[in-house]
């Protein structure tokens, strides 16, 4: 078959409506910025780009290569497309792919693709410009092998998140699915690191323009570095913890008053997550789930304005 | 390889068919929030909203089993739910141990593995039905009446047109590198992981800058036809009163289920 | 073959004279490469020329100029409107400009979305746009075809819709490149009938001598960026020492 569904394409049902929901609005957030600012770069360019690039995406999936024992790895392209194109184009790009592969062929639901776009597109993003940005001045080899170590943890970056989502959602026990999601992408990573390497060592001899320190200081800020390298650190340091000892997770978010009622109803897994006056009800849920999202989102703008002001 | 490998409309004649797009899209959406809100071993309300998925399929002239027949894509992803089984709560049913490990079911985890394989079995179906009766240009333009930004669905569009370009670029890539992966009897071939992941490397690359001057033509292409920047699409689609029934009947038929699984 | 054009208030202003103008046209990439040295062209109201020449010579980025996607030196006049910025868009109305690779033409899901694109961003309203639609689909044969979607034609198709993307911009001059090119046979002689059919003034770039002879009394012989003929083309194509010169087979 020449489609593979990947197994960080979450279908719908298996991510709680909180869950769900609260990367629904920060995705919404960041793709409306992502069209905003191609659109400053690009100008009249931006829809013919970005649709073929995205074409090229999927295209690209379908490059598989023999690993071992009659199983193929087979090419992501996120970090590939963040670097020679720019972040914020690398998550339009891959809005684009996440929202035709769930809407034309359910490879990843509706409710839950906010979750699959910030998983497989904003973190990509973040990790794979972000630290190939951050040695932009370096020779090539380093970029090169920089850009690899991209690839490698921006696809473990999104299988911990995947598995994060699955268990705050009830679905998975974590002692169970983040050993099995981070074995599998460790893997695959090393797949996507390889041809990432190699697709952008042969683009930097063909169209050296494209990749030049200019070109690329120009898609993103410095701010893609401070983001990139702190999900970076996070993804590294959370994933053998999580990996080696779950219990120790949940215990934490147990302590922080995350999971104090068994997982019942989907939605009443995160119970602190209700507005009074609405009372226990799903209307209540997804306001709160809304709130919440808000709430991060505020967070996160105010530290990027900080960053920037002492950057400036 | 033939462009319809990607298609997955199926045309008929059908009332579900000649809907105005909007309204299917909005209904899908609508039934797979519906299944989210529903709780765990609510059986009633989710054997009715298979009754509505079979009712839909009745409609669409595509026979009631089509969607049922293509429900399966979701299932290697309830691997995923599996360890919900055994979630420490309610009754244990049985134990198992295997070597080291001891895994007890409970009746709790069962419910629940059981809701979130139903959520998704009964959600996935309602997406390939859409799929099925709506051709994916209308689709497109469903969702940018429904307000989503025409940017995005502009790409979308562009992504569909291409897929099938693009595709048929890289089965021709596939097909040379395949014409030329010779062995000789005695000899290792194939070369190392490092090896062949190179040259799928170098094929991304390749497909990635042709890809890229391609964007070139086509931009010149647009521009030779006028375009200044600023996507315009003709808004074709009206909703007849026969699209405002079933819309409020698809809808009434969400809000009665909702109530029967909070009764 | 009877062929009509919808009448209506859109059309371009009245004209009479050379539709096409080019003097001293000079032209090199970004990259330093150039392209055209003094290109001097002038092509009349119904006249259908063939533009041929080794790969290389130039032909496309001669097109490419015609309405203005490169170049702005003011040499060229279209309709008696210098091609400048503020005449882009209504010389864009008036040369329609036919790309050799119709998936890069075609770039709309469906034939109606694709047909529809031109004269939708020159601001006709929809009723209009409508007649246009079935006009120009008409005129190439493809009235069936209309809800179609793009990836599912022949390349003969596809060449067809993609000439009708164009004609539904009503245009007074018909730029077609390499029109010809992977055609089966078949197709090409349904293509020729086409071309021989449509009323505009044409100029065609091909390597298919055999297709100039047939359709195209005058002919323009192109290399390293300057024109080296001009003139009928059953003459030129006497000319055995001409055709040589520049890389060309007599048909």
């Amino acid at each position: 078959m020449l489609f593979s569904p990947a197994p960080l394409h979450i279908p719908d049902g298996f991510l709680s409506l909180i869950i769900s929901l609260f990367f629904w609005v920060i995705t919404v957030v960041a793709v409306g910025m992502a069209i905003s600012k191609t659109n400053k770069t690009l100008g009249e360019k931006q829809v013919p780009l970005m649709g073929i690039m995205a074409a090229f995406i999927f295209a690209a999936q379908m490059l598989n290569f023999p690993v071992a024992g009659g199983t193929s790895g087979h090419f992501l392209g996120g970090t590939l497309a963040a670097i020679v194109l720019g972040p914020w184009a690398a998550i339009l790009v891959v809005t684009a792919v996440v929202g035709l592969q769930g809407l034309l062929f359910q490879d990843g639901g509706l409710l839950v693709m906010g979750a699959n776009i910030f998983n497989m597109g904003i973190l990509t993003a973040l990790i794979g410009f972000g630290l190939y940005r951050s040695v932009i001045n370096a020779n090539k080899t380093t970029r090169l092998i920089v850009a690899g170590l991209g690839a490698w943890l921006a696809t473990m970056a999104a299988a911990l998140l995947a598995s994060l989502q699955l268990w705050l959602s009830g679905t998975s026990q974590l002692q169970v699915v983040i050993p099995a999601m981070l074995g599998v992408h460790a893997l695959i990573g090393i797949g996507e690191a390889l041809v990432t390497v190699a697709a952008l060592a042969f683009i930097m001899q063909a169209r050296p323009d494209l990749l030049d320190a200019k070109a690329v200081v120009e898609k993103g800020g410095r701010g893609w570095i401070y983001g990139g390298v702190l999900i970076s650190i996070l993804t590294v340091l959370l994933s053998p913890f999580a990996s080696g000892d779950p219990d120790g997770l949940e215990r934490v978010a147990e302590t922080m008053g995350f999971l104090d009622r068994g997982l019942s109803a989907s939605y009443q897994i995160l119970p602190d997550y209700t507005v009074p006056f609405l009372g226990e009800t799903a209307l209540s849920t997804i306001v709160a789930g809304m709130v919440g999202a808000l709430v991060l989102l505020g967070i996160l703008v105010l530290i990027g304005g900080l960053l920037k002001r002492r950057a400036s | 390889m033939h462009a319809d490998a990607f298609d997955r409309y199926y045309h008929a004649e059908s009332p579900l068919h000649r809907l105005d797009p909007r309204v299917k899209v909005f209904l899908t959406v609508a039934f797979i929030l519906s299944n989210a809100l529903l709780s765990d071993g609510v059986w009633a309300a989710f054997g009715l909203a298979w009754l509505l998925i079979l009712f839909a399929n009745r409609f669409s002239g595509l026979g009631v089993e089509f969607s049922f027949k293509r429900s399966f894509i979701a299932l290697p992803f309830a691997l995923a739910a599996v360890s919900a089984i055994f979630i420490p709560a309610g009754q244990p049913l049985a134990e198992w141990t295997i070597g080291p490990i001891q895994l007890v079911p409970t009746d709790f985890g069962l419910m629940r593995f059981a809701s979130i394989l139903l959520r998704s079995w009964l959600s996935v179906q309602a997406g390939i039905l859409l799929v099925a009766v709506t051709q994916f240009p209308d689709m497109i333009h469903a969702f940018e009446h429904l307000r989503v930004p025409a940017i995005l669905t502009t790409i979308i569009a562009f992504l569909y047109r291409y897929l099938f370009v693009l595709t048929d670029e890289v089965m021709r890539l596939l097909r040379a590198r395949e014409s030329r992966s010779a062995a000789l009897p005695g000899l290792k071939s194939g070369g190392s992981l490092f090896w062949r992941a190179r040259v799928a490397g170098n094929m991304a690359g390749q497909l990635f800058l042709r890809s890229y001057e391609r964007s070139d033509r086509i931009y010149n292409a647009m521009l030779a036809r006028g375009y200044q920047g600023q996507m315009r699409t003709l808004r074709s689609h009206t909703m007849t009163r026969r699209d405002w029934l079933i819309l409020s009947l698809g809808l009434f038929a969400l809000i009665f289920l909702q109530l029967l699984a909070r009764l | 073959m009877p062929h009509t054009h919808p009448t209506h208030h859109y059309q371009l202003p009245h004209f009479e004279g050379d539709i096409l103008q080019i003097t001293d046209l000079h032209f090199s990439y970004p990259d330093g490469h150039a392209a055209l040295h003094g290109i001097q062209l002038c092509l009349a109201q119904g006249e259908k020329v063939a533009l041929v020449g080794p790969n290389g010579a130039g032909k496309s980025t001669l097109m490419l100029h015609l309405n203005g996607i490169l170049g702005d030196s003011g040499a060229v006049t279209v309709a008696g409107l210098p091609l400048n910025p503020k005449t882009l868009p209504q010389i864009r109305a008036a040369v329609g400009l036919v790309f050799q690779n119709p998936d890069d033409q075609l770039f709309s899901p469906t034939v109606f979305e694709d047909v529809a694109f031109g004269p939708l961003h020159m601001g006709l309203p929809e009723a209009e746009i409508h007649i246009r639609v079935d006009a120009a689909l008409e005129s190439v044969r493809m009235s069936a075809y209309r809800e179609r979607l793009s990836h599912h034609l022949s390349v003969g198709e596809k060449k067809r819709i993609a000439i009708a993307t164009v004609l539904a911009m009503n245009p007074r001059l018909l730029v077609l490149d390499e029109p010809s090119a992977g055609l089966d046979p078949r197709a090409r002689r349904t293509l020729i009938h086409l071309l021989r059919d449509l009323p505009i003034t044409m100029l065609v770039s091909t390597h298919d001598l055999a297709l100039a002879k047939e359709l195209f009394p005058r002919m323009i012989i192109m290399d390293e960026g300057r024109i080296v003929a001009d003139g009928p083309t059953l003459e030129l194509l006497q000319d055995q020492g001409l055709l040589e010169a520049h890389g060309l087979e007599k048909p």
